[in-house]
């Protein structure tokens, strides 16, 4: 399983590329390894204010359905075109091509509180293996 | 995370197979079973247009032998067990006094005369007891031989060609539904044309010992076909779009074979008693009061088991079996609604109207009734 050192984790299995007090934000190998083959995906509408913590968003598969847990405090910027026409890119790449959304953090350039390291993601998930 | 209450699962003799393959394994009912390999839709979609290997060792199998048998399971299920040739195979429930279904079952009449019945993994034990207790002073046996049999399925239009190549036994003579004793890769088998996906395929039950063998013979005859080993994910989605009924879903003790619309399993015209008979005879009678539907999401997102339906925004019935349809590409379901819901809904079915929905996660998402089932194989597979 990937778990990508120079990223952020939450404890529901989203990832976080911080760059430009920009947030990127997708799904974890393990979760989608969990979910199996994605299908669809609803993300937050770029312009929406989200806060960490609260779903914004389903990623539904073959077998279920599961909320995207916003990772931080901010505003939606953009989201991923290429999804909606392609969700299997969230299995195949989910920390590249398989991104979801972008969030501008209102914590600016300073990483949000309450992440998690590569390190406490790992040991988290060796903990619901 | 496993719970350390719960004992082990039980490993099939093709556990260690799946995990060299890297199988992703659950337990289902009590068997580490694999849930997929890769991708399910990739196998999904490989047992639809090539063909898919099912390790299904985790059914129960009893064998009901005597001189009674046949009038023991006559007696026992809603079936005509004694009417069945030997060599035939027949689709059948056993049900509870109040005609409430117990399981849903295969009965394959052997050569010799003895029966076999091939259970659920969840309702083994169940089905087992209440067969010994139903057989007790018929002259009839009942044994549970599990363990004595793995049980490898190959499904899919080029399951009979990648077949063909390791048994003597003419599959051009073998009908759906008939079973022989065969040599399959020179090992014994229980050969028998049947399965649950909507596709051509065979049930292969051999020795526990020589299954591995037989896996690996039928991956290597069909390598060049196409033959990927599929999980029971697929197998899921597989039975979904063949509108085949899931025991626990559209299945259980609360709905007859009637409210399935397998009403015609019940053999109310055979001769003898039989568990069930005066509450199915009476339901047979009785106008239904809900139905099983099929239903066809209208958006992308997926109705789930135990999802309200509704029907000018009113629940009519429940969700018992929901997923995204590889072959179809968009969600579909089964369903429970009201008999009164199903009629308005079958009439006045269009592509605009959204008086049905699917309540999913308190967003009434449109759905199209349509005749089940969703998918069914091109005549010549």
């Amino acid at each position: 399983m990937s778990v990508p050192e120079e990223l952020y984790y939450t404890a529901e299995h989203e990832w976080v590329a911080i760059s430009d007090a920009t947030a990127r934000v997708g799904i974890t190998d393990y979760a989608q390894r969990a979910l199996g083959d994605v299908v669809y995906v609803t993300a937050p509408s770029p312009g929406a204010r989200v806060t960490a913590g609260d779903p914004c968003g389903e990623v539904e598969s073959t077998k279920s359905v599961s909320d995207i847990y916003c990772p931080a405090d901010g505003e939606v910027t953009e989201v991923n075109p290429e999804i909606d026409e392609d969700p299997g890119l969230v299995n195949s790449d989910p920390y590249g091509a398989g991104w979801l959304f972008k969030i501008k953090l209102d914590s600016g350039d300073q990483v949000p509180p309450g992440l998690l390291s590569a390190a406490e993601y790992n040991a988290l998930t060796a903990e619901q293996e | 995370m496993p719970d350390p209450q719960s004992p082990a699962p039980r490993r099939t003799a093709l556990a260690a197979v799946h995990e060299g393959l890297g199988a992703t394994m659950t337990d289902f009912a009590g068997w580490l079973m694999p849930l997929r390999y890769g991708s399910e839709t990739a196998e999904h979609n490989a047992v639809r247009r090539a063909a898919g290997l099912f390790d299904l060792s985790h059914m129960g199998e009893l064998l009901i032998a005597g001189d009674g048998a046949g009038a023991a399971l006559d007696y026992a299920l809603v079936g005509e067990a004694s009417a069945i040739q030997p060599g035939r195979a027949r689709y059948t429930m056993i049900c509870a006094p109040d005609g409430g279904v117990i399981d849903d079952l295969i009965v394959y009449r052997l050569a010799g005369g003895a029966y076999l019945v091939v259970a659920n993994a969840s309702n083994a034990a169940t089905v087992a007891a209440e067969l010994t207790e139903r057989a007790d002073g018929r002259g009839a046996t009942v044994t549970d031989r599990t363990a004595d049999y793995a049980l490898i399925a190959i499904q899919g239009p080029r399951s009979a060609g990648i077949l063909a190549g390791l048994t003597d036994t003419d599959l051009s003579q073998v009908r759906y539904y008939a079973s022989y004793p065969a040599k399959v890769g020179g090992h014994d088998a229980l050969l028998a044309r049947t399965g649950y996906t909507g596709e051509d395929g065979f049930e292969l039950f051999v020795r526990p010992q020589d299954a591995v063998s037989v896996w690996q013979e039928l991956t290597d005859a069909g390598h060049a076909d196409g033959l990927v080993p599929a999980g029971l994910a697929a197998r899921d989605s597989l039975r979904l779009e063949a509108g085949m009924p899931l025991y626990g879903n559209e299945l259980g003790r609360d709905v007859t074979p009637f409210d399935a619309g397998l009403g015609r399993v019940v053999k109310l015209d055979k001769p003898g008693d039989f568990v069930g008979r005066a509450a199915l005879a009476e339901r047979a009678k009785a106008p239904a009061e809900r139905r099983l539907v099929g239903l066809v999401g209208k958006s992308r997102r997926v109705p789930r088991h135990g999802y309200s339906v509704l029907w000018e925004g009113e629940p009519c019935g429940t969700v018992t079996s929901g997923a995204p349809s590889p072959t179809l590409g968009r969600p579909i379901a089964m369903a429970y609604v009201s008999a009164g819901a199903a009629a308005e809904a079958g009439s006045a079915a269009g592509a605009d109207d959204d008086r049905l929905a699917v309540d999913i996660r308190g967003t009434a998402e449109p759905a199209e009734m349509v005749p089940l089932p969703f998918y069914k194989r091109p005549a010549g597979n």
